[in-house]
């Protein structure tokens, strides 16, 4: 059985809303230890996956097991199983540090015996040794986090759950962050991200993107940024850009472009056979072109490419 | 630009001071019409703050600010005439209607019937929004919120646009809609200051202040701030991230060293240099790795340098 390695397995996961598909028959493996991203625009069927995984939600056929506990049959084990935490996720911001890890420790039923060696080491995990009895709302955004995060994990959770953990943090302290979750995956903990962050989503393992309630690409970052572009990114700098953008939206072989700072994102399917074609495109339509290269996608372009480039192209919208 | 008498926006040693912090700490730029600023930096760096100090509802405790050519101390209520500023949450009417909550902010600032018609088609189709004209405010998704708010900021042609973190929480998507409007608006002549709090998104800036703790670390377009910033930044990629650092992580050379989802992404002194020597560290030690690229730095990557790791904490 492949669920004995991995830790969250999901088989033609499906969910509808009346006569809505919100998630549609979705397959998942996850093997223990990983640090895996969701992503998906809003409305893509993301937070329905979730509420589903965490056993709050059941799905209407297909099935998922989460620490090799079924969400549909067995969701309150699967809810003693996991921990979660959203950037949006309040801590008590009146109460001490202790104070707050002592409310999770009740509410996650951490027994009386073990809560102190618990707490000792969420803080020590945590890097909050000795700020026991600050308030947590005059604590910095990363330390915050890091207690967040302490509190998340009291019950010693298999699988971890983290919504935009890091959004709007500095970036030192983003660093910091991801090397704890790093080090708790490598002692085996299961971390399901989902994000709108692509600077978070370079910290993941893999990462799948949900579209339409499907699973439209599934891969490390560096393959997702190798293949699922429909197409090649080229930098191209001219002026006006206003111009170049509208003049080129119509160019024939250009599947999309877009204004990005001083120069435009343009996606074609084979850069370097465009490049001579555009420059000269542009020259006839007297815009001036300061230079084209090909660059490399990022994730954001990966992710845009994926969720609209479809439309562009004309293809089956999936 | 050059033939502009003056910036549309002006902040010359902005101060502000909260009990026990200094939010803003004698910071100046300007913003030329036509042109896309960035204010960037993490929560706290005071990106808020100086955005209702220009906004003229807050006043500096030191410092001056002009907007539009108005002194936003002196005359903040010139100044409010010529700016709009969206603030994080923008009070969006969730029981009225997308139309209704365009036509109240137009009666708001004065906007003729006629005129209102006509500005609210056009950015309704630049938002992607024409089709939900009838929908409540409170059944939009969050992008469509954001997009919403910054259709009302606009609806009397406003000269200079303040906005605060407009794209934060929004999907990739939207938010290139949302972007996609800004550059349409600078053809118009109009200045936009905009903060984020994502350093990936100065990218699309013409020219960013990146803040931390209130003090200004850089100003200039994102290709100088990169071509400036000295240093090489490898993408090393592997089936094993861990091993790759255990072998890396005491290599010379190298200024900063972070653990991706699939690899290594290392600040070093010398690139070319450094990956020879990279490489062959890695097969002595027989770590599989996939390659061992020169990428270019990120804005994060300016960031760390210019902060260093002391800068993570207060303590």
């Amino acid at each position: 059985m492949p669920e004995l390695d991995n830790s969250v397995v999901v088989e033609n996961l499906c969910k509808r809303f009346g006569g809505f598909v919100a998630v549609d028959r979705i397959n998942l493996e996850i093997p223990k230890g990983e640090v895996f991203g969701f992503l998906g625009p809003n409305g893509a069927g993301k937070s329905t996956t979730i509420r589903m995984l965490c056993g709050l939600l059941k799905p209407t056929s297909g099935r998922a097991s989460v620490a090799g506990y079924d969400v549909g049959r067995e969701p309150e084990a699967v809810r003693q199983n996991i921990g979660y935490m959203s950037q949006k996720f309040s801590l008590y911001n009146d109460l001490k540090v202790i104070e707050n890890l002592r409310l999770f420790a009740g509410l996650y039923s951490v027994s009386s015996n073990v809560l102190r060696e618990r707490i000792d080491w969420a803080l020590a995990m945590a890097n909050l040794k000795g700020q026991e009895n600050l308030i947590t709302g005059t604590l910095p955004g990363g330390w915050k986090q890091r207690l967040a995060l302490g509190c998340a994990v009291l019950h010693k959770p298999p699988i971890l759950f983290l919504d935009e953990p890091t959004s709007g943090v500095d970036p030192i302290s983003r660093r910091q962050f991801w090397d704890l979750i790093h080090h708790m995956a490598e002692e085996g903990v299961t971390v399901f991200v989902t994000t709108h962050y692509m600077e978070e989503a370079e910290y993941c393992n893999r990462l799948a993107l949900i579209f339409r309630g499907r699973i439209v690409a599934l891969g490390t970052p560096s393959e997702l940024k190798r293949g699922s572009m429909n197409g090649e990114l080229l930098l191209v700098a001219c002026e006006p850009l206003g111009n170049a953008v509208e003049v080129l939206q119509s160019a024939p072989g250009v599947l999309d472009a877009a204004v990005f700072g001083n120069a435009l994102h343009l996606v074609v399917p084979d850069a370097v056979a465009a490049i001579p074609q555009i420059e000269m495109y542009l020259k006839q339509h007297g815009i001036a072109v300061g230079g084209i290269e090909k660059i490399r996608p990022t994730l954001e372009d990966v992710f845009v490419s994926v969720t609209t480039g479809r439309d562009a192209t004309g293809e089956m919208k999936p | 630009m050059t033939d502009q008498p003056q910036p549309a926006i002006v902040a010359d040693g902005l101060t502000k001071s909260f009990p026990g912090v200094r939010a803003v700490d004698a910071l100046s730029f300007d913003v030329r019409a036509g042109e896309i600023f960035g204010l960037v930096g993490p929560d706290g760096a005071g990106k808020t703050t100086t955005l209702r100090m220009l906004a003229g509802i807050m006043p500096p405790d030191a410092g001056n600010a002009t907007v539009a050519g108005f002194d936003v101390v002196r005359n903040p209520e010139g100044a409010k005439h010529a700016l709009s500023y969206m603030p994080q949450r923008f009070g969006l009417y969730e029981d009225l209607t997308v139309d209704e909550n365009i036509r109240f902010y137009a009666d708001l600032f004065g906007v003729k019937k006629a005129e209102r018609r006509q500005r609210s088609s056009q950015l309704l189709e630049a938002a992607g929004m024409a089709e939900f004209r009838q929908r409540l405010a409170g059944k939009l998704s969050g992008g469509m919120k954001q997009k919403l708010g910054l259709v009302c900021a606009l609806i009397h042609h406003p000269k200079v646009i303040l906005l605060d973190e407009p794209t934060t929480g929004v999907d990739p998507v939207s938010r290139r809609d949302f972007w996609r409007i800004l550059y349409e608006l600078i053809a118009e002549g109009v200045a936009i200051l905009t903060s984020t709090a994502y350093l990936d998104e100065a990218e699309r800036c013409h020219r960013v202040a990146l803040l931390h703790q209130g003090k200004l670390l850089f100003c200039d377009t994102p290709a100088n701030l990169k071509a400036g910033m000295g240093k090489g930044v490898l993408s090393v990629t592997g089936p094993e991230p861990r091993s790759l650092r255990s072998q890396l992580e005491h290599a010379d050379g190298i200024s900063s060293l972070v653990l991706t989802g699939d690899g290594l992404h290392v600040v070093v002194d010398d690139a070319p240099r450094r990956i020879p020597e990279f490489e062959a560290r890695l097969r002595a030690a027989r770590v599989s790795f996939d390659a061992i690229q020169q990428v270019a730095p990120t804005i994060e990557d300016l960031f760390v340098d210019a902060v260093g790791s002391g800068g993570s904490t207060h303590a």
